[in-house]
């Protein structure tokens, strides 16, 4: 590869000759990069013994390399830029594979490094070699494996710019490690990379659109993580939405650009969002969609999603116009700077049938929150996590029931305050993520949301945790089943539930405490009781882990069948017999 | 005469169409064309790839067989980092059908 890497007037040291694992290491250091994290391995050691020697760049050490991609992600999603994890080959790049799977899903930037066997032996099925190359392809933005140390100059910068530019995502380096050992001089560094700057949407399309948003009667905002990830587009909207009193949904990876108590903003749409959510989205007659890419988890069946609304799609990336749902109006640009072009065309219009319209389907058909004073209740023990934790605390979860709730329930007030794991799904993301979290925002509080199935997937991390000393409180809501998983057969499959309870469980409290995290039981006490061992649990600045059982009963609400239309979701007065249900899923499937 | 993507003509007349790509010429382009084709489920009938003069870049003819989804595979393939260029080859059919005859 000879590609050009623009060089800096930053000279390097000329008496010396530069190891490829110093290099990369050189460029870590002044891409701003203070924390990587991984394991070391074989093909590995020359890096690790070249980062070992940084005075800028630390190690945090994971105790399995998907921990370390989550870390990694953790911090991505709360600093907004591109973060290193590391890896050795074989089994170190198979174990990242789901990390960084996961940042592609959720468009978070990040730089995944791992070493390789030496050129000479790639292709003879050398110890630990695996295609690093052709497994991490499919689930990047893009990847490198790397021919020479002088390749490094243009690929790391690279890396970063790729990362970080137009819609963000993971980016692959394979470093053989006789490239690591390769000595070369280096004149000067190459240019600290920056994002591309984003081409503003051309000004004819955003007068469409705002002739159109003009022209509309019942508008609805539709709000994605794009809008997490474009720089200060979350204030931006929130002041259109309160300046010209229009109202917004948010998907699961929107949640915080409006604040959850914001009065126009219109909640969760998707598989568990509230009634009145759907309902206004059926009557909308424009949806203005704003970093999102109509996941089939927020829309439901697609072909029945909003089905009298014309649609203007703002995304970074324009294969998403289109991809599922027609645009009317499709705008390729970055949410913060195609407002700025759109907002001043903006009429204002109090369209106050629609706002009534929108209180009345409030009113009738809210979000219910059963015994959400109860702290051991699954609406409590969020409510209950956000009175002790404080509105500063950032927010991570796993996968499952708790992750709904929270995503329904928590009172989110900032982006990036909430980190989850959206489009793959992953178990085992909350722990490492919060790690993360709180290596980049170590003045904050971080609650892990996760359950008795999920913690399980990466609990070794809680060595780093204790190793770290990191202010993480793990609120672990144990039903001894794989919640969502013993829901849906509940009401799919007959109530034939199968794989899906944990009986033979840890305890966890103890388990909590071999590691050195002290933990607090909720089971079996009085609310106040409950309240109290919760501010307990949070008093200290340190790792804590508060175990709060509660019934595998107890189920989501509302939910949409798999395959159906939003606006069948059931709710909890609503429920299916067992027949009933078998037959949505026959029908969905 | 290449065109630009956006000009394509009413292509429900023709079953494929066929794309010019300039790509890297380096080894794992190919992957990365193909791994998009299998994993968003085009329908792909034909490559062909030739490195270019200046062994920098290499020239990729795909015969695709997508009319209702052929924007989503333009724009899909403008994505990845290796391909430079993306346009539509009016004349590509004579490409393969001369390749066909060759080794017929």
């Amino acid at each position: 590869m000879t590609s050009f890497q623009p060089t800096s007037d930053t000279p390097a040291d000329d008496t010396k000759l530069y190891s490829g694992a110093e290099i990369i290491v050189k460029i870590l250091e002044r891409q701003g990069i203070e924390i990587v994290t991984g394991m070391p391995g074989g093909a590995a050691l020359p890096f690790y013994d070249a980062l070992r020697q940084s005075e800028k760049t630390r190690h945090v050490l994971a105790r399995h390399e998907q921990g370390g991609g989550f870390i990694a992600q953790g911090m991505s999603r709360v600093l907004g830029t591109p973060q290193v994890c590391l890896a050795t080959s074989g089994p170190g790049a198979t174990n990242l594979l789901t990390a960084v799977a996961d940042a592609q899903l959720d468009s978070i930037p990040l730089i995944a490094i791992t070493g390789q066997v030496p050129q000479q032996m790639i292709g003879t099925d050398a110890f630990q070699e695996v295609d690093t190359y052709g497994l991490s392809l499919p689930i990047t933005k893009h990847n490198f494996l790397v021919r020479s140390a002088r390749e490094l100059l243009y690929v790391v910068p690279e890396a970063f710019r790729i990362a970080s530019s137009g819609r963000p995502g993971p980016v692959w380096i394979d470093v053989p490690k006789d490239v690591q050992v390769e000595r070369i001089a280096v004149e000067n560094w190459p240019e600290i990379s920056t994002p591309d700057t984003p081409v503003p949407a051309e000004q004819s399309i955003v007068k469409a659109a705002a002739d159109m948003l003009n022209a509309a009667e019942r508008p609805v905002f539709y709000i994605g993580g794009g809008a997490v990830s474009s720089v200060g587009a979350s204030e931006k909207l929130r002041a259109l939405i309160d300046d010209k009193n229009l109202h917004a949904v948010s998907t699961l990876m929107g949640l915080g650009v409006l604040p959850s108590d914001h009065p126009r903003a219109l909640g969760m749409l998707g598989m568990h969002g509230a009634l009145y959510t759907h309902s206004i989205l059926d009557r909308a007659d424009l949806l203005v969609v704003v970093g999102a890419r109509f996941d089939d988890r927020a829309t439901g069946k697609v072909a029945e999603f909003c089905p009298d609304a014309k649609v203007i799609h703002v995304d970074i990336d324009p294969s998403e116009h289109s991809k599922l749902k027609h645009a009317h109006i499709a705008i390729s640009g970055d949410v913060s700077t195609t407002l700025d072009a759109l907002v001043p065309l903006i009429e204002d219009n109090p369209r106050t049938e629609w706002a009534s319209e929108i209180a009345d389907y409030r009113r009738r058909m809210p979000l219910k929150t059963p015994d959400v004073d109860n702290p051991t209740s699954p609406y409590g023990i969020i409510k209950a996590t956000f009175d002790s934790a404080g509105p500063d605390a950032i927010v991570t979860t796993d996968v499952g029931q708790h992750q709904m709730w929270a995503a329904q329930a928590y009172p989110f007030n900032r982006p990036r305050q909430w980190l989850t794991s959206g489009g793959l799904g992953t178990m085992g993301f909350g722990l490492p993520a919060a790690i993360g979290a709180a290596l980049a925002a170590p003045d904050k509080a971080v609650v892990c949301f996760t359950g008795d199935g999920s913690i399980l997937l990466n609990m070794q991390e809680m060595a780093t945790l204790v190793e770290e000393r990191l202010n993480v409180k793990i609120v672990l809501l144990d039903n001894a089943a794989l919640g969502l998983v013993y829901q849906q057969q509940s009401m799919y499959y007959g109530a034939n539930h199968f794989a899906s309870t944990l009986q033979e469980a840890p305890d966890f409290s103890d388990l909590a405490r071999a590691f050195g995290i002290p933990a607090w039981n909720l089971g079996n006490l009085s609310a106040d009781k409950a309240r109290e061992r919760l501010h307990e649990a949070f008093a200290g600045d340190g790792p804590a882990l508060i175990h709060c059982p509660i019934e595998a009963a107890e189920q989501v609400m509302p939910m949409v069948p798999p395959g159906g239309a939003n606006r069948d979701a059931i709710d909890y007065d609503s429920k299916p017999t067992a027949e009933q249900g078998d037959r949505d899923h026959a029908a969905a499937v | 005469m290449l065109q630009p993507y956006k000009e394509l003509p009413d292509t429900a007349q023709r079953p494929n169409t066929v794309l010019q790509l300039t790509v890297r010429n380096h080894s794992g382009t190919l992957s990365h064309v193909a791994g998009l084709f299998a994993r968003r489920a085009f329908n792909l009938e034909a490559v062909l790839v030739l490195p270019d003069k200046n062994a920098d870049t290499s020239r990729m003819w795909l015969k695709v067989a997508e009319r209702q989804r052929l924007s989503q595979v333009v724009s899909q393939l403008q994505k990845l980092e290796d391909v430079l260029k993306v346009e539509h080859d009016p004349d590509g059919d004579d490409i393969f059908e001369r390749t066909d005859a060759a080794i017929a």
